[in-house]
């Protein structure tokens, strides 16, 4: 084995010098929240690094909803839950519609459409949360999961759509000419040939919808109210409300619910970075 | 030329006789978007702009020293914020771009603030700052015998934690976006500055500067556009307190809506709009190519 030079150790050093800090940076918020969940309630308070006497009953606390704060948790996580993927499913309906409109069917008038949409991509959403707010109760929506997710449909379709645009560009247009030649209708050409090719792309949207979904915390807060009707970070937010909120309750359910996104993204990871980058990094 | 000319004088036939089946599925297929659009976006943009019509709500506005205080909290976050964040995005890329198993790792777990929900782990930074029981304090304590500061109750300390809690969150994206760009550089461009015996930071000058800096600017602008919708990072952790004095406009705005003072709350959005629309438009231009 060849011993290392100075020079080499060196390097390294410089390189764990930057490395730790980055690693202390990154995990003390999510490590705090941790302790806190494993942590008693009389051992939350004292500021250890590490508890006493980690246990796991926040967690069962929060499964059977035994707090004021928990009644509902279990009603909260599930509409976060058909919210997500309902804002999943329309985003990918509307977007694919119209990538596959613009970019292969080059329908007149389309680039206009990707304008538009680029257009609302880039309004700051807490800006268009004001009169979406307004307009959902001139729609009668208000309360309503219909108003979150038809609103966080209008938020996830621009992105989706020019990123399935950029994806669909690519491919060659003599596909579309030889299923053509072989006699399939539009919809065929969408159903056999495109649908599958853009599989990859697809994916990473979807994922992208649902998460934006899962995470969202202004709309939702103002679009819904009832402790029934409310998603998971709506109810976070809620515990705020009290002076005396069981923080490591508030803890552990916040760390239940970043479970599921956390591991979406890993999954999807190679997706999501393939997919969703490849649009930023062009210039 | 001719032809067409005559072509186009003639009575021109029905719509629908002069679209081929494609094109009608084209327009169809259009359509849910379109009609999101103009339900979610034109409606009711519109509707906001028609309530921000009165200059009474300008004056109004111009009166509210919140308001003042908020603009002034905005341009600090964006301008000073965003470009330290940028920069540190920057230099992380090049160490991440070091090929070592352990920095692979370490780049899977420095993802994680951008792929968990921001709610949790801004409650959480909260309650580490709290002044009686959060773990700051406690350790400042321990260690010191002494009560540590009251952090989110000085205005200039809050505002500097939630820009802390907006970089912590959004770090690891810029960085991965920065990253790409820095991989793409060819190889041998930096064998070659290493034969002529070049030193880090004319590499950096002379190589990675002129390929990234078009990518650096875009991110630059894109990161301040969505910086102004960040309404999570200043809300969840100071509520836009002590007394009103850490707001910036994304908070103002649902502050205004939820005094029921919806004028107020479209004027001042509408008084971001002249910053706004330069970079929308810019950002428009490059990715619509």
């Amino acid at each position: 084995m060849k011993l290392p030079t100075l020079r080499e150790v060196g390097t390294e050093a410089k390189l764990l010098l930057i490395g730790i800090p980055v690693f202390i940076w990154t995990m003390i918020p999510i490590y705090h929240m941790f302790v806190f969940a494993i942590s008693p309630k009389e051992d939350a308070f004292t500021g250890k690094l590490w508890p006493t006497h980690p246990t796991l009953h926040n967690f069962s606390i929060v499964f059977h909803q035994q707090h004021y704060f928990l009644r509902d948790f279990w009603i909260q996580f599930w509409n976060s839950a058909v919210i997500a993927l309902a804002v999943g499913a329309l985003t990918l309906f509307v977007a694919t519609a119209a990538a596959f409109s613009i970019s292969r069917l080059r329908v007149p008038g389309g680039r206009a459409v990707m304008n538009l949409a680029l257009f609302t991509y880039f309004i700051p959403a807490a800006f268009l949360a004001v009169p979406m707010y307004r307009t959902m109760g001139t729609y009668g929506l208000l309360n309503n999961h219909w108003s979150l997710i038809l609103a966080m449909v209008t938020i996830a379709a621009p992105y989706a759509i020019w990123v399935l645009k950029q994806a669909s560009d690519k491919l060659p247009v003599e596909l579309d000419e030889a299923a053509t030649m072989d006699g399939a209708t539009t919809l065929q050409l969408f159903r056999l040939v495109y649908v599958p090719l853009m599989m990859p792309s697809l994916v990473a949207v979807g994922t992208y919808a649902i998460l934006l979904a899962w995470n969202e915390y202004l709309y939702a807060f103002l679009l819904l109210s009832k402790d029934t009707d409310i998603t998971l970070p709506v109810a976070l937010g809620n515990f705020l409300a009290a002076d005396d909120s069981p923080w490591e309750l508030l803890m552990t359910t916040g760390f239940i619910y970043a479970l599921p996104p956390a591991a979406v993204y890993y999954a999807f990871k190679r997706y999501m970075v393939g997919g969703l980058t490849a649009g930023a990094v062009k210039s | 030329m001719a032809i067409t000319l005559s072509a186009s004088d003639a009575p021109s036939p029905p719509l629908s006789a002069r679209l081929t089946p494609p094109q009608v599925w084209g327009i169809a297929l259009l359509v849910p978007y379109l009609l999101v659009f103009l339900a979610f976006v034109v409606y009711p943009v519109g509707y906001g702009l028609w309530l921000a019509r009165h200059p009474s709500s300008y004056v109004a506005l111009y009166n509210d020293p919140i308001f003042a205080r908020a603009a002034v909290n905005t341009l600090i976050f964006l301008v000073i914020g965003i470009n330290i964040k940028m920069l540190i995005a920057l230099f992380l890329s090049g160490f991440f771009a070091q090929q070592r198993p352990w920095i692979r790792w370490l780049s899977v777990i420095f993802i994680l603030p951008w792929a968990v929900p921001s709610i949790p782990t801004i409650l959480s930074v909260r309650f580490m700052l709290n002044p009686e029981w959060g773990v700051v304090n406690q350790l400042i304590f321990k260690f010191t015998g002494d009560d540590g500061p009251n952090w989110l109750n000085d205005p200039a300390v809050a505002l500097a934690m939630a820009i802390g809690v907006h970089i912590w969150k959004s770090l690891p994206f810029w960085t991965l976006i920065l990253l790409t760009g820095r991989l793409a550089i060819p190889h041998d461009l930096y064998e070659a500055s290493d034969v002529d015996g070049a030193n880090w930071w004319q590499k950096f000058r002379y190589i990675t500067w002129p390929s990234m800096q078009t990518l650096y600017i875009t991110c630059t602008l894109l990161s301040m556009i969505w910086t102004l919708g960040d309404f999570n990072s200043v809300y969840l952790l100071t509520g836009g307190g002590p007394a009103d004095l850490t707001h910036v406009l994304s908070t103002l705005g649902i502050r205004y809506l939820r005094l029921d003072q919806l004028s107020l709350a479209m004027a001042s959005i509408v008084c971001a709009m002249p910053f706004v629309l330069p970079l929308v438009y810019y950002m428009m231009k490059r990715l619509s190519r």
